[in-house]
């Protein structure tokens, strides 16, 4: 599959990254590079094969209802850039 | 006597005659990391002075009966993805510069359970992307065989410090190869165990389904002792298993009498290193020469399996790198207005090119129109490749193969064409993919002096048979005796 | 072409808030209303390295709400990932479900007028919630509270079978009724626990195919949607009348102007980039755990209706609307148990206490009084403590100020007088006064007692025991 400068720069703004100009040629280069390799997938013989969900047969692992407390609360915030009254501080969104 | 050449098991047996104390084997590692550190250039944030703090307490509790244990007081280095609470985590990334985890991973609290010391944390390629640490944000990590060279990666900087005892044994976390190629590549030993063995609560995550924590250790024996201490069900990872723990060392028999191995014929073709092939040849006929039955098969999924690999890890990392949005931790641009500057600037600064083009290639397969082809697709190869795998593990006990096709590589050689760069995954991938154990161990030099690694695959949670297939010839062959990292190349 | 000659299709997206105590994917406490991320830990807060665990009573109680609206419940489930960016999403993927939901093929009845009409339920599955962004009225900056983020919902998606508001409020108000009786959810719409997405489109009557859709998000009032879907349904006639069309798009409705806004900056190529989350594994559902949870399936607002019918004789309607709210339900059960009189509590609960709910616009489970208070004030009448027109202010009372009944009368002075020399003084007083009405009565006008009657009840404000006046008036007049 071709991949265009334009789906190129779509799938840069679903994943929230500028690419720069001069980046752009090489993106694209070595997107389609990957993905003309990863195409041979497509030859692999995988009628009625099911698809693989994780990597080992674990199933119904739950955990009770019950309320523990985590007690580094303080840890939580300590990274933030920029806080106020306990809440991450972003620039204003407008809903 | 060098302490810091010795193994861990060794050091225990010192520690138990007081020939040598907590202190002694701590100080030893830290004049060591003095000494090669700028060389080898192995840890993103060392802690020598902490280590040696923690040293004399333990030591006076140990003497005081406080505590007590076989690991107590043995130095460890831990590679920078895996979490531990108020010491930086960096994941060498400049995302994660100044982050500091609030809680400790599940192997973090097994670890500081056992008393062992935090000599620091190590270098790797950022977000463990890459296979040569030479995309750490931070500095590119020396193979200390050659300095001139690269360690491997991503787990290169656990690698490195190992073979240049600096320390002991160390963590690594392997995704689809990073324990075992960076091994390889530095002549020490290196499990991935089987999926689900180790909890990866608190490994930060490059793609959930593949990423497994494990040793990376002097030899063998060395090996399943921190294999020991890692393992167990943890509630808080849902991938773990709940089985019964094992100890094991005691698989370490030195036999491998009757043992059936399958060499696939796919992984010596094009593209294997002449020298490389010759030496893992030889090691077929050691173990031909100590009973085991080898047999040559087809194992016809590498070049699926390569593909599926980059598919689903690159799908699942640009998940799982969502998070690092600004914020609530991590990198915050200092250009912004608005909200969508935040998201975009401080992602695009943050995160170095490969990372950014592998959650390019991870955004588009699992983008609408293209899923079904490349992620669905990939998803089902994935049960081709168990099933072969499957198959294989009816007739053999354990799969030879190399671990990388060729030695470590010169810096700066390779990491301009990414496709050729995952191309030297082939042997290691598919491992994860089915999520087996996989070990490598040391087997030979080149004419250069470089290690090269052979890679032993076992069943799922048959770490105990590759683990004494690969004692039994370490034992043989007793590759630590014949070679030692010269530290050639001297400083670039 | 006018607005009769077009049919109204809506579907709605239901979301819930399952009242476990605990988080979906992690321990912290769901609790409404603490301090700002306090209810968090590194799962919640998306920390690097955090892993999710579901919580083994949301799979329970969703699977409740499947079998009480009627779904197949998925023997074989699992999580999905769904991507996007917003600050209110920590991990910027929220775990959801998109192929294999927990619940399929249900429906559920709704009844108009005594016309009954069934709603599809396309499939129930879990979720999690988003955080909080609070909105500096004066700061410079939005500020993030995480603790709502991974509180559990499920998620209710409807058939577009709905044809018109009334049918939207009937079906929201059935599926609250039904989550409330099974105990999954408290539905408190005010604090937004039960919300919904409102998907409007219309179409020519006879038409096969359905219109464009509309949808607007995160509707949690009755009233609010009413206004929406009417005002929506009526500019998307407007736009084709005059010869436009709809856009697919999500709208924002605003209760002030009473208008739609569209969205579209903020929906511009979304691409959830849907994937089975790898971090959690399959639910695989037994025959008999689905069962077991059948067998001990609370009682559903259909077979409460039933018992009411026999057992207290109420009348279809009113069993009907006593048991439309779960909370309305059990006051009555509660008052009842202590007052013993179905058919005054009925009466009080569906006449007056329903009045002022509807001037007040309060829901139900806002009634701020007890079954206690309730069922004395009821006593109180009885017993002829007070009148039943004391009783109205007293119930005024109780939703301004609830206390005991008994201390209301007390303090407000209502307590009626049934001693028989006051009253007879009060009697002896209006006769006196009134000699005309006398006459008037001993002439035949059995009119004239009542207006003594009157008389007397303005003479003490209403206090007097009004079967006491009546007879001693008699007695006198007939003396």
């Amino acid at each position: 599959m071709k991949v265009s400068r334009e789906e190129l720069l779509h799938i840069a703004k679903l994943a929230n990254l500028n690419l720069k100009e001069e980046e752009i040629d090489t993106y694209l280069l070595h997107l389609q590079d990957i993905l003309n390799f990863a195409n041979i997938v497509g030859n692999a013989k995988v009628e009625g094969l099911q698809e693989t969900i994780g990597a080992n047969d674990n199933y119904n692992v739950f955990r009770k209802d019950e309320v523990k407390i985590f007690e580094n609360n303080e840890g939580l915030l300590q990274n933030a850039p920029e806080k106020e009254r306990n809440m991450f501080k972003i620039p204003k969104v407008i809903q | 006597m060098d302490i810091t050449k010795l193994t861990v098991h060794e050091l225990q047996e010192k520690l138990s005659k007081k020939e040598i104390s907590i202190t002694n084997i701590t100080k030893a590692y830290v004049e060591n990391i003095e000494k090669h550190e700028k060389d080898v250039q192995a840890f993103i944030t060392p802690l020598s002075k902490e280590a040696l703090e923690k040293a004399k307490e333990l030591e006076a509790k140990v003497e005081s009966g406080e505590i007590s244990g076989s690991l107590a007081g043995i130095p460890i280095g831990i590679k920078d993805n895996i979490c531990t609470k108020g010491i930086r985590t960096t994941c060498a990334s400049k995302m994660l510069e100044n982050f500091i985890s609030p809680y400790d991973a599940t192997v973090m609290e097994k670890v500081n359970s056992e008393n062992m010391i935090n000599l620091g944390k190590l270098n790797m390629d950022e977000f463990a992307m890459g296979a040569s640490t030479e995309y750490s944000y931070f500095q590119k990590t020396r193979n200390p065989w050659n300095l001139k060279s690269v360690p491997g990666g991503s787990s290169g900087g656990s690698a490195a410090a190992v073979a240049a005892n600096m320390v002991p044994w160390a963590l690594g976390s392997d995704t689809g190869g990073s324990i075992r190629q960076p091994a390889s590549f530095c002549g020490v030993v290196g499990l991935k165990p089987t999926y689900g063995l180790v909890s990866r609560y608190g490994l930060v995550a490059f793609a959930s389904s593949l990423d497994q924590i494990g040793p990376i250790t002097k030899d063998v024996k060395d090996s399943a002792i921190l294999l020991n201490v890692i393992t167990g069900h943890d509630e808080k990872d849902t991938t773990s298993i709940n089985t019964e723990k094992i100890d094991y060392t005691k698989a370490l028999k030195n036999d491998v009498k009757g043992l059936k191995i399958g060499i696939p014929k796919e992984y010596f073709g094009e593209g294997i290193k002449p020298e490389v092939k010759q030496s893992l040849e030889k090691a077929i006929e050691t173990y031909k020469k100590l009973g085991a039955t080898v047999e040559e098969f087809s194992l016809d999924i590498a070049d699926y399996a390569l593909a599926t690999y980059y598919i689903i890890a690159c799908a699942e990392a640009s998940s799982n790198l969502g998070r690092f949005d600004g914020i609530r931790y991590g990198y915050r641009t200092e250009n912004y207005t608005n909200l969508k500057d935040i998201y975009r600037n401080s992602r695009s600064e943050g995160f170095g090119a490969e990372v950014k083009r592998r959650i390019i290639l991870g955004t588009y397969v699992l983008s609408s129109g293209y899923y079904d082809a490349y992620y669905k697709k990939a998803q089902q190869v994935r049960t081709l490749v168990k099933k072969e795998f499957d198959k294989a593990f009816e007739k053999y006990d354990v799969l030879l193969t190399p671990t990388s096709p060729t030695v470590a590589f010169e810096l700066g050689t390779r990491s301009n064409n990414p496709l050729e760069m995952y191309l030297a995954d082939i042997c290691t991938v598919s491992v994860n993919i089915a999520g087996l154990p996989g070990i490598s161990i040391p087997c030979g030099v080149d004419s250069n002096g470089m290690p090269i690694g052979m890679q032993l695959i076992g069943n799922k949670f048959k770490e105990e048979t590759i683990l004494n297939a690969a004692y039994t010839y370490e034992q043989e062959t007793k590759f630590r005796e014949n070679y030692e990292p010269t530290f050639k190349g001297g400083a670039c | 072409m006018s607005k009769e000659d077009y049919e109204i299709v809506i579907g709605l997206e239901v979301h819930a808030e399952l009242s476990t105590k605990t988080k979906i994917f992690c321990s912290c406490p769901t609790e409404f209303g603490a301090e700002p991320n306090t209810h968090t830990c590194p799962v919640c807060m998306a920390m690097p390295g955090a892993l999710p665990v579901l919580n083994e009573k949301v799979v329970e109680y969703a699977v409740k709400a499947g079998l009480a609206t009627n779904c197949t419940i998925s023997r074989e489930s699992k999580n999905d990932r769904k991507n996007y960016f917003y600050p209110d999403l920590p991990k910027s993927y929220q775990i959801s479900q998109f192929d294999k939901p927990l619940c399929t093929n249900g429906k559920i009845d709704i009844e108009e007028d005594g016309n009954v009409k069934t709603i599809g339920i396309t499939r129930i599955h879990i979720e999690e919630d988003a955080g909080k962004l609070n909105h500096n009225e004066f700061g410079s900056g939005s500020l993030v509270d995480l603790n709502r983020a991974g509180v559990p919902l499920i998620e209710i998606v409807s058939e577009p079978d709905m044809r018109s508001s009334k049918d939207a409020e009937n079906y929201l108000r059935k599926i609250k009724s039904i989550l409330e009786y099974i105990e999954v959810s408290d539905c408190k719409m005010q604090e937004g626990s039960l919300r919904a997405d409102v998907n409007v489109s219309v179409r020519k009557k006879g038409a096969k195919e359905f219109g464009t859709r509309t949808e607007m998000k995160n509707m949690n009032s009755f009233r609010s949607i009413v206004r929406a879907i009417d005002y929506e349904a009526e500019r998307q006639i407007e736009v084709l009348e005059e010869g436009g069309k709809i856009d697919q798009e999500t709208l924002r409705w605003d209760d002030v102007s009473g208008r739609t806004f569209s969205m579209r900056d903020k929906e511009d190529a979304q691409d959830y980039r849907y994937f089975p989350e790898p971090d959690l594994v399959a639910i695989r559902l037994s025959e008999e755990y689905i069962e077991n949870i059948r067998k001990n399936l609370p009682e559903l607002p259909e077979s409460r209706k039933k018992r009411y019918l026999e057992e207290y004789n109420l009348t279809e309607k009113e069993a009907k609307m006593l048991t439309a709210s779960k909370y309305m339900s059990n006051l009555f059960e509660q008052a009842l148990k202590i007052c013993g009189n179905a058919k005054a509590v009925a009466n009080w609960l569906l006449s007056d206490i329903s009045r002022i709910l509807n001037e007040k616009e309060l829901e139900p489970d806002q009634i701020p009084f007890t079954a206690e208070e309730l069922a004395k004030m009821i006593m109180l009448i009885e017993k002829g403590t007070i009148s039943s027109a004391i009783g109205k202010k007293v119930l005024e009372e109780l939703f301004e100020n609830p206390k005991d009944p008994e201390k209301i009368i007390e303090e407000k002075g209502w307590i009626q007088i049934s001693d028989e020399g006051a009253i007879k003084e009060v009697v002896m007083k209006i006769l006196q006064n009134n000699p005309q009405s006398i006459a008037d009565f001993k002439a035949g006008k059995d009119r004239a007692l009542g207006f003594l009657v009157g008389q007397a009840m303005k003479e003490t404000k209403g206090k007097a025991n009004p079967k006491m006046l009546n007879e001693m008036f008699l007695a006198e007049l007939n003396k």
